[in-house]
This record gives structure tokens, sequence and C-alpha cells, in this order.
């Protein structure tokens, strides 16, 4: 008799609960977004990073001819690398490959990891981070308390061979560049083991293709590889832009990539470096 | 025995209302373009972020007010779009269109472009906000675009819809966008979005 009245007071408890449960969850209409992707938690890294002396360039796609100004600015001495990006998913939860919010990646990001927290089997802590998208990018920069650099910044360095700080005129300039491209499985190699540019900077070509903040300002369409112009029907004053420099395959390669990729995109051989203005 | 219908019956209350539960609370999808948390101005100047616009179904497009080629296009194209937008549906979307040119474009300058353009009625929403919030919501539209000198600016032309939860249902590209394909699209998301 006793266990009976036990029994049905349970009953009646787990009976409230659920009605009580009920009654909570029933006001909530809308969740908004609690974790937020901007909400970084800073790290510390030691890469070193080198001042680039500005001036004036020809960029390889450009209107006029007229010549672009970049500002003196610093940039890391190699790409981002594994190990430092651990560090960054670590203290960024958000950006862990379990947590980050899908419009942020196309389903690939960091597919090569073992888990979240856990580097591939046997690839080196010292080689540069792949399958991250330009959010992810982004994010991380944010975390180090810098930027990705303009598509013009990136540019202005890679002019740079290993004693000017422009060798586009060059011919071994491009064919070198070139031949370093078509290297298979680059991407596994740690960095700064090949010569340092100009400017001290290792690994520009021979690991990895690498994200720009503006990556997407690239207008023309990979059929405009002879000068021609970008389809105007699709872009408004496509005919802007057209190549100013048509022996340099190397460039022509590195902005028909830049033309093909969303923010989303993950890709197993882009990675990305950080740059800053001077004056912080 | 009696104990035992008891139990079944507050069993059944438990999971009806766990269902119940489920439909009540929306979690914003994975691939929703609310995950943004980024700082906009609407051309009466009142800030706000991208989710204040949730719960109506979205036609967004990128332009900027001086543009003399392509947007006038987009903007007719936009507007073509509302007529074509049944009349009993147009409380339930909104008509967005973006600035590239966020300097130039403040929410006055936005404010009488809409007056200008006819484009004065509650479902047209302008947006402004600083270059940085600019370039990351032109990549989540896969849109290019480039200064290209002090006034203008290269740019794709593409017009997107987005369901009232954010997320993206189709886009359309080039110089001439159909724009009945858009607007019957448009209403198909408000019809199943508001069968929910």
């Amino acid at each position: 008799m006793k266990s009976n009245y036990i029994v049905s007071l349970g009953i009646l408890v787990s009976l409230m609960i659920s009605v009580g449960s009920c009654n909570k969850q029933e006001p909530t209409l809308l969740v908004t977004p609690k974790s937020s992707h901007t909400d970084i938690t800073p790290i510390k890294t030691d890469v070193k990073m080198l001042t680039i002396t500005g001036g004036k360039y020809l960029p390889f796609y450009s209107s006029d001819d007229s010549l672009v100004k970049v500002e003196t600015f610093l940039i890391d001495e190699h790409p981002v690398t594994n190990q430092d990006y651990l560090l960054f998913v670590k203290a960024n939860p958000q950006w862990r490959r379990s947590q980050i919010k899908k419009i942020f990646e196309d389903g690939n990001y960091l597919k090569h990891w073992v888990n979240d927290t856990t580097l591939p089997v046997n690839s080196n802590p010292q080689a540069a981070i792949c399958n991250v998208s330009w959010y992810a990018a982004k994010a991380y920069a944010k975390a180090v308390g810098k930027r990705l650099p303009t598509l013009d910044e990136w540019e202005f360095v890679a002019m740079a061979d290993t004693d000017t700080s422009n060798a586009r005129s060059k011919k071994s300039y491009s064919d070198n560049i070139v031949n370093l491209y078509l290297e298979k499985n680059r991407q596994l190699n740690p960095v700064k083991q090949s010569a340092a540019n100009y400017w001290g900077v290792y690994n520009m070509f021979d690991l990895v293709w690498e994200w720009t903040d503006d990556f997407n300002s690239v207008l023309v369409s990979g059929e405009s590889r002879a000068g021609e112009y970008g389809d105007k029907n699709l872009v408004c004053a496509a005919g802007a832009t057209s190549a100013t420099d048509v022996l340099n395959y190397a460039a022509f390669m590195r902005f028909g990539l830049r033309t093909s990729l969303k923010a989303n995109y993950t890709v197993n051989n882009l990675g990305f470096r950080c740059a800053k203005d001077i004056n912080h | 025995m009696k104990h035992i219908i008891i139990f079944i019956f507050s069993l059944l209350t438990l999971i009806s209302c766990q269902q119940k539960a489920d439909k009540v609370v929306k979690e914003l999808p994975a691939d929703s373009i609310f995950h943004l948390t980024s700082d906009w101005q609407n051309q009466n100047g009142t800030s706000l972020k991208l989710n204040d616009l949730r719960g109506k179904t979205l036609v967004v497009v990128m332009i900027y007010t001086s543009c003399k080629t392509a947007c006038p296009i987009l903007v007719a194209d936009m507007k073509r779009i509302e007529k074509s937008i049944l009349e009993k549906n147009l409380d339930k979307i909104s008509l967005v269109l973006v600035s590239i040119d966020p300097e130039v474009d403040t929410p006055q300058r936005l404010k009488e472009f809409a007056n200008t353009g006819g484009m004065d009625k509650a479902h047209w929403v302008f947006l402004r906000s600083n270059e940085e919030a600019t370039q990351e919501f032109a990549n989540v539209l896969s849109m290019k675009y480039k200064k290209i000198s002090p006034v203008d600016f290269s740019h794709s032309n593409i017009i997107s819809i987005f369901n009232p939860d954010g997320e993206l249902i189709l886009q359309e590209e080039g110089a001439n966008i159909n724009t009945q394909k858009v607007a019957d699209k448009v209403n198909e998301v408000v019809e199943i979005s508001s069968k929910e």
C-alpha cells in the first residue's frame, strides 16, 4: 500500500514537471544568435613581422596603366602555421570544426584535422594552415591583433625576388614562380625552409595560395587572359580592367584562383598570412 | 492498473508538449545571414542588426546611389519585382538595397534616393554600414566589387532572395534579370513560410 502511494506521488510530480516545462517554453519565439563570431578571444603568437616600405606599383590588372599607391605596412614573414591556428581554435571554440556556423564555411573547414583540437596525423605543426575560409582567416587575424593584407599589398610584396623589390621585368621571375607552383603537395612542407625575398619575407609562392582581404575585388573572368575584357553583361564597368603584364603567367594563375573563390570556400592548399598598419 | 494509466497519460502529455515546443522555438539555421552581427543604419538613420530584418522574406541587392550604369537597371528590376509580388504579400517581405559606397551613401542620401525613386513604402529598406561589414556582406552574397575611381565602383549584378530565417533561396545574376521569376519565387517563399 505504501509503495503504491510513493509510485502515484512520483507520477504526480513528473506530471507537474512536464506541464511546468511546457509552460516555460512557450513564450520563446525567435532565438537570436548567442555566441557571436566577432567576439574573438585574443591569442599571442611570435611571428616576426617585416616592414614593407610603401610605394607606387602597376597592378597586374589595371584600368588605365595608372599606378596604385601602397602605404608602408607590416607583414608576417611566413604564412600562419598549423600550430598557431590550433592556439586560435583552442581559445575560440566558435571557430572549431564542430562549432563553426555553416554560413562561414563550405563543409570542409579543417576537414583534415583529427578532431576539433588535434592536428592531422603526421602533419608538421610548422606547415601552413589550409582548409580555412576567408571568414576564419579574418577572425584569426583579429585574434592576433592584425588584419589580412589587401590584394595590392600582397602583390606589392610578391613583385620581389631574392635581390630586388620589383623583379617583374626579369625573365626568370615568372618562370621561377610557375615552377614552384607546379610542385605537388608543397603545402605540407614547413615554413621558412626556402630563401626569403628582398624584404625578408618567406614563402610567398612555394607553399600555399593565400587569402587577401579584398580577394572579391577581382572582376575579370577566366576568359580574359589575353588582355581582353571581362563579361560586360555580368559586371558593371568590367571593361575597365585588363592585364598589364601578359607574360606573367604566375599572376594569371593567382588572379584566376581569386576570381573563382567565394569567401566560404576552403581549399587544401589555400592559407593566409597577416598584415598590420605601421602606426599600430 | 490505475497508476499505469496515469503514467501513460503523463508520458503522453510530456511528449505532446515537447512536440509543441519544437514548433515554437525556432533556432536560427546555421547558414542564416542573421549570424552576421555587424551594425547597420537604414534610410531613417536608425541603427539595426541584420537580425532585425528577420521574419520577412528578403529580396536583396547591393548598389551605390551615384552609379550611372548598372545600378539604375538593378533598381528598376527591384521595382518590377515589387509590382509582381502579390499585394497581400507586401507586408511579409522587404526589398533591401545595400550600399557598397557607405562613405557617400549616408542615411540622408539613401532617404532622398528612396523618395525620388518612389521607394518610400515600408517594405523598402536601404542599408549602409562601414567598409568591413559591407565587404563581409558582399562576400556572403558572393558579390564582387572594386572601387575604380573616387566616384565609381565596378561590381557584379546579383539579386538574392532570403527566407524569413535568413537562408539563401535564390540568386539571379547578370544584366537581364528575370524579375518575374524572382517575384514568383518570393510569393512562393512567403506562402511556404506562412504555413510553417
